[in-house]
């Protein structure tokens, strides 16, 4: 009984056994012929035949450009078989090795349709690497034959990024114009600077606060120090400190930001010092209220509406609480003066608002303010950049009109 | 030395961020990152400047029983309760976790009230509007048509309106035009002043030309 079953069993092995060598003699006899005939794919419509997989041709090894290192750029030209509607093939294989003869591993399998792949799995700097790709498909997803090996890549940092000349070129040239304008205003030439009514109205916006008696209220936006156009609000906030100091008008500074309030607290010091006042300097003129938006713009409308300040300052970074606090301002009846480089928020800023300062006018409006000669120059400096820009635009849309040549292609910076 | 020490700082920090905008060799490439992260850090320690500033300030009005000191004693009470509650009743391993006694604070209370005050912003478009697109003089009749066509051409009423026009002369089209040709022509102009005005500040902060934001006369 046993011995039967299992001669049954030896039995039943050993035509699997033969089967398998047959097949496997068949796909040896096949396969070279299936290969000749995948080398002449080219000259067939792209049919695809699993047992067939083409790898990728042309597969190439470079450093990858402009980066700090420890990577790889592989390109290859994809098979016929890579197309959008064929599903059977999945995509590719990409194995890596040291030395040219392996052993490979595999590094990543990427869809198709893709012909490259930037490699930054542990690659070392100056060490040597060798790829292969081989195509994959069918079910369940295997890899066909790999392509040979291509390299060497190694990889290295560099020390200047080629896709940023212009963005370099474009940096030297307004600097170089803003120094020169700094340097040329210190040796006394005259300078002339366009009028600004939002900061003209400064002097009218205290002057009617001291003489109705009430405070100022002056909010430097919601954003922290690591933003400019807070700096620039923090500008404009010591000459109105100055002011204050001066007229004796009550001045009172929530913010949201702790370190806001710090900077604040330091700027009004000293310009209430600067005044011959310290005497009626407070800290708790500048306050801490919280680092919530939407809080931070309840807050400020309660001390709006409870206290009817005379004037209110808004010079910074604004974002949807501008509106809020613009129209509340408005119905008190205080004169406001709002300036911010967030441009989505200016529309709302003018609605509602006295004066708006649009833009790059809060950044200028420190040097303004002061009228100093090194911080006018670099106002004429900043000037002088927006006619060079408007030059650029007038030629480049001559040029770009008529299709001599792709001119905004100039300006992109990778 | 109060002044110099802040100045050299900022210049080189700021050269800093300038160079490694070019270089990308290290050290360079991690600069920003580093730089960043520290910010991070001071202002997270500094948040507690606020915050005992806030107690302090709103404490003060308390005692005194300054106009509005009720509203520094809700401010003190939702302070602490909110601290105590996320301290020490979480019930869970993070306080944030769903079900939580904060998360329901969270949700229920401070939630509802952020979505107010937002959604207050509807009301005071249409106020803003209103003044705004009153037509006292050329440029705003120019502001109230713009205004009043874009409105129209975004509602289907509008194309239905022009239907009888050829497709892509309707009140949409020109909406979009609008939009995309005059109005972003006008953004790019405000958009390209205010990266020189960036750039100009900058070099001033870097320079030390720029003081005001230490406290001293620029």
């Amino acid at each position: 009984m046993h011995l039967d079953a299992c001669l049954r069993r030896s039995a039943r092995r050993g035509i699997a056994s033969a089967a398998v060598l047959v097949t496997a003699a068949a796909i040896g006899v096949a396969a070279p012929v299936l290969m000749a005939l995948g080398a002449l794919a080219f000259l067939a419509p792209p049919v695809f035949a699993l047992a067939a997989l083409p790898p990728p041709d042309l597969v190439t090894v470079r450093d990858t450009p402009n980066d700090n290192g420890g990577s790889l750029t592989l390109t290859w030209v994809r098979p016929q078989c890579d197309v959008a509607d064929n599903t059977d093939f999945h995509g590719y294989r990409i194995e890596r090795a040291t030395l040219p003869d392996g052993p490979f591993t595999v590094i990543a399998d990427v869809p198709r349709g893709i012909s490259d792949f930037v490699d930054a799995d542990s690659i070392r700097d100056g060490v040597t690497y060798y790829y292969r790709i081989a195509s994959r498909g069918g079910i369940p997803d295997s890899p066909g034959r790999p392509s040979i090996a291509s390299g060497p890549g190694r990889a290295t940092a560099q020390w200047f990024h080629r896709g940023r000349v212009n963005a370099l070129l474009a940096v030297i040239i307004l600097s170089g114009l803003i120094i020169f304008f700094i340097e040329y205003a210190k040796r006394g030439r005259p300078i002339f600077i366009r009028k600004i009514a939002g900061l003209d109205a400064v002097d009218e916006a205290v002057g009617r606060a001291t003489e109705m008696g009430r405070k100022i209220l002056y909010i430097p936006g919601t954003s922290d120090m690591d933003n400019v156009m807070t700096l620039a609000g923090i500008a404009i906030l010591g000459r109105v400190a100055r002011m204050t100091a001066q007229y004796e008008t009550p001045l009172e500074i929530p913010v949201s930001r702790s370190l806001v309030m710090v900077a604040c607290r330091e700027t009004v010091k000293e310009a209430y010092l600067a005044a011959g006042r310290p005497d009626i300097y407070n800290d708790s003129m500048v306050y801490y209220l919280t680092d919530d938006q939407f809080g931070y713009a309840a807050a400020l409308e309660g001390i709006m509406v409870r206290d009817r300040p005379a004037a209110i300052f808004m010079q910074g970074s604004f974002y949807a609480e501008a509106l809020i606090l613009a129209e509340t301002g408005n119905s008190i009846g205080a004169i406001q003066i709002a300036g911010t480089a967030q441009a989505s928020q200016l529309p709302f800023f003018v609605a509602a608002s006295d004066y708006t300062l649009l833009g790059e006018e809060l950044f200028v409006a420190g040097a303004y303010l002061s009228k100093e000669p090194r911080q006018l120059g670099s106002l004429k400096g900043q000037d002088m950049g927006k006619a060079i820009i408007l030059l650029l635009l007038l030629v480049g849309i001559i040029i770009q009109t008529t299709g001599l040549y792709d001119f905004s292609s100039l300006f992109v910076v990778q | 030395m109060k002044r110099r020490v802040p100045i050299f700082l900022t210049a080189f920090v700021g050269i800093i961020y300038v160079v490694q905008f070019f270089v990308p060799h290290r050290p360079f490439s991690g600069m920003q990152d580093l730089l960043n992260d520290w910010v991070q850090i001071i202002a997270a320690f500094a948040i507690w400047l606020g915050v005992l500033n806030l107690m302090k300030v709103s404490g003060d009005h308390v005692y005194r029983r300054a106009s509005g000191w009720p509203l520094s004693a809700v401010i003190i009470v939702s302070f602490l309760a909110t601290s105590v509650v996320g301290f020490f009743f979480s019930g869970g391993e993070r306080f944030q976790d769903p079900g939580t006694p904060f998360d329901w604070i969270y949700n229920s209370i401070y939630n509802p009230l952020s979505s107010t005050m937002f959604a207050m912003l509807a009301f005071y478009v249409a106020s803003a509007s209103y003044r705004a697109f009153r037509a006292r003089n050329r440029e705003a009749t120019l502001l109230l048509l713009a205004g009043f066509l874009v409105m129209l051409g975004r509602v289907p009423v509008g194309d239905q309106l022009t239907r009888f026009l050829p497709e892509g002369y309707r009140l949409s089209n020109l909406a979009d035009w609008i939009m995309n040709v005059p109005n972003k022509a006008g953004q790019r102009a405000i958009m390209i002043g205010i990266a020189l005005g960036t750039v100009s500040t900058s070099l001033r902060l870097i320079l030390g030309i720029e003081k005001g934001h230490l406290g001293g006369e620029s």
